[in-house]
């Protein structure tokens, strides 16, 4: 029998301060041998908890019931996940089922090196001498791709970047050669570019080790690249399951369907900004721009006796009346500290910032205040943008008041409940706490505040990485809609250049710091002209299993290049 | 498209006995911690009503020696007149426990007033604007936290009274000393949760809306900071009434006359123990251990309560309960993303993580 783990009637319950919730209701999958198994769907659709079942991870305050028979490797031996104890959990974790982290950055203890932490598996697992174990560790980081590893195994966790600690943290799982490997959103803290990388090692250890693979992921584009078969999960339970292949050209499913749909395509928003370059008036490229940067350097000081870090090098850009510049760039880019930059969160330290007319280098807050009300802010995370003891018409009102538009959030109720009412929330959920939303919700009422005051010009930092696909799409749309009705320029910053392209007119390419590329969506994502686009756009999955196959074999063509 | 993100059912609003403080705890304690909690609570509540009633309940007055039978003679054993006898300076025992509960009462009110303004307006103001006042606070803080409070005390009781003292000068120098070292504790708790929320999401976006620093500290800092008051007010208040049981048996307590205080108490039984007198110590002696256990236990319950993770809760039936309709907490956070300036930024590295409550 080639059954490596088979799921049978899970249900799962969480006690919680708000009595019982239900996680998972029965639930049946299986995984064969050498399989790689996405499950996907919302977050909250259950699908961590069911795969975390699988290694019996979970809390105290969970009630499971059903079977998770896992099988080892060679297929000699069976277990019950549900039923047994802790120290026989214990023997199973590691030899037959291990687990790759989301965030390997926490995965790995930083106070011993990597060689330690994966010898710890193996000496936990029978009698291995020191030498042997070595020796292992050093075989198996070669294997993952960590170049010289007789020397690396000896170094700390930090002195690895974050995709390498991911390659790590794989190695820890194969050590012992477990059936299943169980990654919970392997790769959904890493860049694009390098996720890439990892998705292919994790394609080589399903092929090379015959491991099979749960990959948990909300990223349809991570599932093209790499399942062989798809298990959509939805409130707790599967909606549909079917192959790769099968699923992306044919979902059956309403929920998959949608969900499909819903998952933003790069190309999609060309002819979308064609349109509405060609509706500007004649004159409008040269009028005076919102936001003009020269030469922008922003530096953040250095520790006593260290240089600084030069997050902003030299960079130029602008942002006319009425114009979506999209800034792309992976983490660390200096994306974001441009936006904080131009809404004066952050300073700047050299070269010209011009925002609304006012140069941002060596400006005071005094002198900015009045015209922050021409400026509207989104930020990334709905969750800890709004003061949780306020309700969300308060929080809406604020600008109001600040501004002495209002006298307080009574009196500012009618206009706030206009503006719940232009991004689709009803008035009525101006009473609640920001807790009491879900993202998208809370995302929407963050946009009602950002434009409260009807800016000139909005800036979105990420405003929707935090969010799950199918509310993704709404609240883009949702951007694009009010960007029509008000007409305010806007900087919308995000990683993901598909997310760009639909809202952008002009995109712009970060690059440690450095303006790589800027043009139309056309022309950036059309023909990339720096090798650094080029590869950002083959490295992003796109969530059809035979264009990504393609798409593969382009970035190994370009990895070639670079070589 | 997609329907599924905006049908909610409204939430129903809280109740009014759900969102008091310390009930809103009870309720939703199980097991032993609602056990120690609602025993704290019983024993607090004894102490806080013995303190209010203490003229209808104590038979005699704190400094009364005699009554219409004559005096009440020195070191009785308990008998019907004086239910736990009489102490070596002739008071009726009984009668002092019970007036001691409003001095102490009085030391636990004077010791955190005095203390919670002052070290939450420093803490507030250092951690919100930082700078080289906050750094001289710090350090300040981290000074008096060597310093031993009972030390201090002392010298607090000689500087305001020379000593020997009066109700009010016994009082505020247990109650200043005690202020001295509680300011520290509130000023890093507050700083702390000022650091820490100052690079929250809603007070940068405050920031970007133009809203003045008051307004900032006041209506978006402040307000999230002061979680963690109710446990620090209940633990320092025990700490209070050691110190003032503390200074009162060191001899720098306050006069028999002025107020019945145990710790003077115990102070004057020392030599009645060895001769076999047992009723002048132990009670007095129990009516501290009474008072600081109560106070203790609901503040180690509300502090196991207040986490998550601590929080007992009970079991599930099998597979019970509702599947969530829609997905309230973002799953795809991307934490190492952008915005990451914490990595960047000359951040903070010392206290921001959680409380010490301890000395």
């Amino acid at each position: 029998m080639s059954t490596v783990v088979d799921i049978r009637n899970l249900g799962v319950s969480f006690s919680t301060d708000a009595g019982a919730v239900k996680a998972v209701d029965d639930v049946s999958l299986s995984v064969e041998r050498g399989e790689v198994v996405a499950i996907v769907g919302e977050s909250g659709s259950g699908k961590t908890v069911t795969a975390k079942t699988i290694l019996g991870l979970l809390p105290e305050t969970a009630t499971t019931n059903g079977a998770v028979v896992l099988s080892n490797r060679a297929g000699t031996a069976e277990h019950d996940v549900v039923t047994l104890s802790g120290a026989q959990l214990r023997a199973i974790r590691g030899t037959d089922v291990a687990m790759v982290f989301q965030e390997p950055s926490t995965a790995l203890n930083p106070v011993y090196t990597v060689g330690w932490q994966i010898m710890e598996g193996l000496r936990a697992h029978g009698k291995v001498s020191k030498a042997e174990a070595r020796s292992k560790a050093i075989e198996i980081l070669g294997k993952v791709g960590i170049p010289e590893p007789e020397e690396r195994v000896d170094h700390f966790p930090h002195q690895f970047s974050g995709g390498q600690k991911q390659r790590i943290v794989i190695a820890m799982a194969l050590v012992l050669e477990p059936g299943l490997i169980v990654a919970d959103e392997p790769t959904t803290a890493l860049d694009v570019t390098v996720q890439a990388e990892i998705l292919d090692l994790l394609r080589r250890v399903r092929d090379e080790f015959g491991t099979a693979i749960v990959l948990i992921t909300h990223n349809m584009g991570v599932v093209a690249d790499l399942a062989d078969r798809v298990v959509v999960m939805y409130q707790g339970r599967v909606v549909e399951e079917a192959s790769a292949r099968e699923l992306f050209a044919a979902p059956q499913d309403d929920y998959t369907k949608r969900l499909l749909a819903a998952v933003p395509y790069v190309g999609h928003g060309v002819a979308k900004a064609a349109e509405r370059a060609a509706a500007r008036p004649e004159g409008w490229a040269t009028g005076t721009p919102v936001v003009e940067a020269r030469g922008l350097e922003i530096e953040y000081p250095g520790r006593l006796g260290r240089a600084g870090f030069r997050a902003v090098d030299g960079v130029d850009l602008a942002i006319r009346p009425g114009e979506v510049l999209g800034l792309v760039g992976e983490s660390g880019s200096g994306k974001t500290t441009i936006g904080r930059a131009i809404a004066g969160l952050t300073k700047v330290t050299g070269g010209s910032l011009k925002v609304l007319g006012h140069e941002m280098n060596g400006i005071r807050e005094r002198q900015f205040r009045p015209s922050r009300s021409r400026i509207g802010f989104v930020f990334q995370d709905p969750a800890s943008s709004f003061n949780p003891l306020l309700t969300i018409a308060e929080c809406v009102a604020e600008p109001l008041v600040i501004h002495e538009r209002a006298v307080d959030a009574r009196d500012a109720r009618p206009r706030v409940n206009e503006l719940l009412e232009a991004v689709q929330l009803p008035a009525a959920y101006g009473d609640r706490y920001p807790h009491e939303l879900s993202g998208g919700q809370r995302q929407r009422a963050s946009l009602a505040r950002a434009i409260a005051l009807e800016p000139e010009l909005l800036i979105a930092d990420e405003p929707t990485s935090a969010l799950d696909v199918s509310v993704q799409a709404r609240v883009l749309e949702l951007f694009a809609e009010l960007q029509r009705e008000f007409g305010f320029a806007s900087l919308f910053i995000s990683h993901d250049l598909a997310v760009v392209d639909l809202l952008a007119d002009r995109i712009a390419v970060l690059y440690r710091g450095r303006l790589v590329e800027e043009g139309t969506g056309a022309e950036v994502l059309g023909s990339p002209k720096d090798p650094y686009t080029q590869r950002l756009l083959a490295s992003l999955p796109v969530p059809d299993p035979v264009a990504q196959a393609e798409r593969r074999a382009e970035l190994h063509r370009l990895d070639e290049v670079a070589r | 498209m997609t329907t599924a993100s905006v049908a909610t059912a409204p939430a129903p609003r809280r109740r009014l006995v759900d969102r008091l403080p310390v009930v809103r705890q009870v309720r939703q304690s199980v097991g032993l911690q609602r056990g120690m909690l609602v025993a704290g609570l019983v024993m607090v509540g004894v102490f806080l009503l013995t303190a209010a009633l203490a003229p209808l309940l104590a038979p005699y007055g704190y400094a009364q020696r005699r009554d219409d039978a004559g005096s009440f003679g020195t070191q009785q054993p308990p008998s019907p007149e004086h239910l736990l006898g009489t102490t070596v300076g002739g008071y009726d025992v009984l009668s002092r426990v019970i007036w001691g509960t409003q001095t102490a009462v009085l030391v636990i009110v004077l010791a955190v007033l005095l203390s919670i303004f002052i070290g939450v307006a420093l803490g507030l103001y250092a951690g919100y604007f930082g700078g080289w006042l906050d750094r001289v606070l710090v350090v300040v803080a981290d000074a008096i936290y060597a310093f031993p409070s009972l030390l201090l005390a002392i010298v607090m009781s000689i500087v305001i009274s020379g000593g020997q003292s009066s109700l009010l000068g016994g009082v505020l120098a247990a109650a200043i000393s005690i202020m001295v070292v509680f300011i520290p504790q509130y000023f890093r708790v507050i700083r702390a949760e000022t650091v820490r929320i100052k690079s929250e999401a809603y007070v940068e976006s405050a920031k970007v809306l133009g809203a003045s620093n008051r307004r900032i500290v006041f209506k978006h800092v402040l307000r999230n900071a002061t979680r963690t008051l109710p446990l620090i007010i209940t633990l320092n208040s025990s700490e209070a009434i050691l110190t003032l049981a503390a200074l009162g048996f060191l001899g720098f307590g306050i006069e028999p006359t002025a107020a019945a205080e145990w710790g003077y108490d115990l102070f004057k039984a020392q030599s009645d123990v060895t001769s076999g007198i047992w009723w002048t110590a132990l009670f007095p002696g129990l009516a501290i251990v009474f008072t600081v256990l109560g106070i203790t236990l609901v503040g180690e319950s509300l502090n196991d309560l207040a986490d998550p993770r601590l929080r007992g809760r009970r079991r599930v039936a099998q597979a019970a309960g509702e599947v969530a309709e829609t997905s309230v907490v973002p799953g795809g956070t991307l934490v190492a993303g952008p915005g990451g300036l914490g990595g960047l930024e000359d951040g903070e590295t010392f206290d921001e993580h959680g409380i010490e409550v301890k000395r």
